[in-house]
């Protein structure tokens, strides 16, 4: 177990040095700098910047700069708020966008998981196709439309919920987390719903029901166990995804996460902004990605076998 | 069925407590009854250090946390005594000599000084600062020469510090608007004992600006800043004229998605937005919230003179007598700008503008027709380049239309994303394109002067020496009257060579609460929030 853990982050040190360099090489191709704006600064101006930055430097020699300090777990200064480097930027956003990816989440998982267990206790019938049509519907139905079309109702319409911000009025929360976890929670009722029928069918499930077990306890302690293994598998990249993928929800709802920095940072040209963003994120993808396949090793004693032998 | 029932009561149970959230009072109900207003600022601001900066969310801030010299009078934009109550000025109107207050406080408490203020402009023409603004000083005596390394001595400057109560300032030459522009906002001091804690004489990336360390001579001062979410700012219980600010708080919010901030002013988490997207005009048409007044700035289309047949003028001018302005920001647009037939915008106080186009389809066909293109035969296929943006892509379409319909030429639209667009303005590789300017300050100048051959603003191509004799002799003008004889001549030549084309000056288009009091229209959208309160009575 531990040479294959020992194995997989080996493996995404190269991964990593690609997604730095190939994010360095591209926003340093693309036009536009980052102190080009309306009203042209002088040049003399602009010059004194490049040489704050080290900008003027040939590019190589920046991106082994860059490597240095990041080695030693700098992302450098950003170039658009000169009184914040990249890390403080990157640890005050990181909270909100983890702490809404928990919220959409744990929503994703309660919603999938009662829908799917409910769909796969009476298959083809409305039981099934309601919750089934609904899920449909979330995963056809993009974060930008329904953002907007709950805000429209329950903050505009009804007002029972604040339109925008995060943690500043009661209730601010809630929206982003239900848009950022419908399409997920849609996923996992699917999943879980195929993964519990599979079950259901299995002897001991029989077997269970010829004991006179009552439904509830046959589904919550023997059949959910085995029903929500898709699920797990699933949640790892979901996970990530949900992390690097909110800055839609961030930006319908003006949430302080790392999502809408890293879009305002496109946007200005904020090199370091970029690469740490960009960087970070890989990192986590890559480690919500290995964290899900130990989950699944550890839970799938088949694997684990395997794993044992190969070594 | 057991289960099924379970969650159906579950769902039922969360519809109620979602319920329970109803008929809480808004943020903005709250705000009036404890002076705390809230309020849309477009941007989150890259920075407060007044050397460092040069945006309108960051000149929001800066001029709640800091005050110059002067500052304006929020109803007639004149200058009026703020740090300095008094000054006086030679008669040959070049050497300023202001009186600090004897009142004047940082909001640490410490005394504010002439060597304050000294200290800060040298910090300013810093080359190591990068101050964007920096060619704000240049009117200063050696000013330009310090910053460019010619002058190594600060002490040639002409900025001294006299004694604690006396700034003594030199200018090269008269001008007219340079106590106004003292509320620039480079010319606010910087607090000498908090910069050097943080070793940021000149070095622009430091910790000082935040919350913790601040210390600023403004109204308010900084009490809270967390990216991206909230700038807060408090009553500075030793500013000078502590006594007649009402406002205890104000927060500023970064509310660059403009739908999503007009949804805020309309349940009630804003007193004020920053704009109106021009799909929501209608909707507050006729609401005492839409705000709509001159704003002075003007959008038009820079027309680059070195691509053919842009080189020849009757081209240039069929091109601008050929738009319909009317139509254009009366359907268009739909936001109460005004047409603009000249360049500089006119001010209400001084200035206005002498030479108009005009709007004349059959002298345009005319003047196509001699040029060599009859009912545009011929007529290349020209670029329009535009940063994506809605009301670009509008004023785009509507133009091109014009055009063909009018000329029966046919324009192609390219647009940009922002930094790519400033990227082919600046290597000039565009045939029209569309531009804005905004003045900051209330003087033709400000216009004028980026037309200037030698000026880095002008991307046109076009020069002309008569236009930079005007626009030099005009700044050695002290006497306004005869200032603006040189202006009105510089936008005649505008007129006849059409190097651009003015298309409409800007309206402020914003929602303001009505239980805010104490904020005043005017032209420069200035509103010093040492005057604002909140009146809860107010429907």
């Amino acid at each position: 177990m531990l040479f294959f853990i020992i194995r997989r982050i080996a493996y995404s040190v190269p991964v990593l040095l690609m997604v730095t360099l190939a994010t360095f090489l591209m926003i340093h191709a693309a036009p536009g700098g980052p102190f080009s704006q309306e009203r042209k600064i002088p040049l003399e101006v602009v010059k004194h910047l490049n040489e704050r930055y080290h900008l003027d430097d040939p590019i190589w020699e920046q991106f082994f700069d860059y490597c240095k300090h990041l080695l030693q777990g700098d992302f450098g200064p950003s170039f658009k708020y000169p009184s914040h480097t990249v890390n403080d930027l990157i640890a005050a956003g990181f909270p909100a966008t983890c702490e809404l990816a928990i919220y959409a989440t744990l929503f994703a998982l309660v919603v999938g998981l009662t829908a799917g267990v409910m769909a796969s206790l009476k298959p083809n019938s409305w039981q099934d196709y309601l919750p089934m049509s609904g899920a449909m519907l979330g995963i056809c139905l993009p974060s930008f439309v329904l953002g907007p079309l709950l805000l429209l109702v329950f903050g505009i319409w009804l007002q029972w919920l604040p339109v925008a911000g995060w943690g500043q009025i009661p209730g601010d929360k809630i929206l982003p987390s239900i848009t950022l976890g419908a399409s997920y929670a849609a996923y996992i009722a699917r999943i879980s719903r195929g993964g519990m029928l599979e079950i259901l069918s299995q002897d001991y499930i029989r077997t269970a029901r010829a004991k006179g077990l009552s439904t509830s306890r046959i589904i919550f302690v023997h059949a959910l166990r085995g029903g929500i293994t898709p699920v797990i598998s699933f949640l790892g990249p979901a996970i990530a995804g949900l992390l690097a993928g909110s800055f839609v929800v961030e930006t319908i709802f003006q949430i302080p996460g790392i999502g809408r920095f890293y879009i305002q940072a496109a946007f200005n040209r904020d090199y370091t902004m970029i690469m740490g963003c960009t960087i970070f994120f890989a990192f986590l993808i890559i480690l919500f990605n290995l964290l899900a396949d130990v989950v699944l090793v550890l839970l799938n004693p088949k694997l684990r076998q395997e794993m044992s032998g190969g070594r | 069925m057991k289960i099924s029932f379970r969650i159906i009561l579950l769902i039922a149970i969360s519809l109620i407590s979602l319920t329970a959230c109803k008929k809480h009072k808004t943020l903005v109900e709250i705000g009036n009854e404890q002076q705390i207003m809230y309020v849309g600022n477009f941007d989150e601001p890259a920075d407060v250090d007044p050397h460092t900066v040069s945006g309108i969310p960051e000149y929001h801030l800066e001029m709640a946390i800091f005050e110059g010299l002067t500052a304006k009078d929020p109803k007639t934009l004149a200058a009026i005594p703020a740090a300095a109550d008094s000054w006086s000025i030679s008669d040959d109107g070049t050497v300023y000599i202001f009186h600090i207050r004897d009142t004047a406080r940082w909001s640490d408490g410490d005394k504010l000084t002439a060597y304050d203020f000294e200290y800060s402009w040298h910090r300013a023409l810093m080359p190591a600062i990068a101050c964007e603004m920096v060619s704000d000083f240049f009117a200063i005596k050696n000013a330009e020469d310090f910053y460019n390394g010619k002058i190594t001595d600060f002490k040639e400057v002409g900025i001294k510090a006299l004694d604690e109560s006396h700034l003594k300032v030199v200018l090269n030459n008269p001008v007219s608007y340079f106590l106004v522009g003292l509320d620039n906002f480079d010319f606010y001091p910087v607090q000498k004992k908090t910069i050097e804690k943080f070793n940021a004489f000149d070095d622009r990336a430091t910790r000082w600006t935040r919350a913790e360390n601040f210390v600023g001579n403004g109204a308010f001062t900084i009490k809270e800043w967390i990216p991206s979410v909230v700038f807060t700012v408090k009553r500075n219980p030793y500013y000078w004229d502590a006594a007649n600010v009402k406002l205890n708080e104000i927060h500023f919010y970064p509310t660059n998605n403009l739908l999503q901030e007009e949804k805020m002013f309309r349940v009630g988490q804003l007193h004020k937005t920053e704009f109106l997207p021009s799909s929501k005009v209608d909707a507050y048409k006729n609401s005492p919230e839409y705000i709509n007044f001159d704003y002075y700035g003007v959008y038009f289309y820079s027309l680059n003179i070195k691509v053919k047949p842009l080189d020849d003028v009757r081209v240039r001018k069929a091109l601008a007598y050929s738009i319909d302005r009317e139509l254009l920001t009366k359907n268009v647009l739909r936001g109460g700008q005004t047409p603009a037939f000249h360049y500089t915008p006119d001010d209400p106080y001084g200035y206005k503008a002498s030479a108009n186009m005009v709007y004349d389809v059959s002298l345009a066909k005319k003047l196509l027709a001699d040029a060599g293109f009859p009912d545009g035969k011929g007529f290349p296929s020209l670029r329009l380049v535009y940063n994506t943006n809605s009301d670009h892509l509008k004023v785009a379409l509507a133009v091109q239309q014009m055009w063909k319909k009018n000329l029966g030429i046919n324009i192609t639209l390219q647009n940009f994303e922002w930094k790519v667009y400033l990227s082919e303005r600046e290597q000039k590789n565009f045939d029209i394109i569309r531009r804005a300017d905004i003045g900051d300050v209330l003087d033709p100048a400000t216009f004028l002067k980026s037309l200037k051959s030698s000026d880095s603003q002008n991307e046109t191509n076009w020069g002309s020496a008569r236009y930079d004799e005007l626009i030099e002799s005009a700044t050695k003008q002290k006497d306004n009257i005869e200032r603006f004889k040189y202006f009105q001549e510089a936008d005649q030549i505008l007129v006849d060579e059409v190097p651009l084309i003015p298309i409409y000056f800007y309206k402020t288009n914003n929602l303001l609460s009505p239980s805010v009091k104490g904020y005043y229209n005017n032209i420069m959208d200035y509103h010093p929030y040492k005057y604002v309160y909140l009146d809860a009575s107010a429907k």
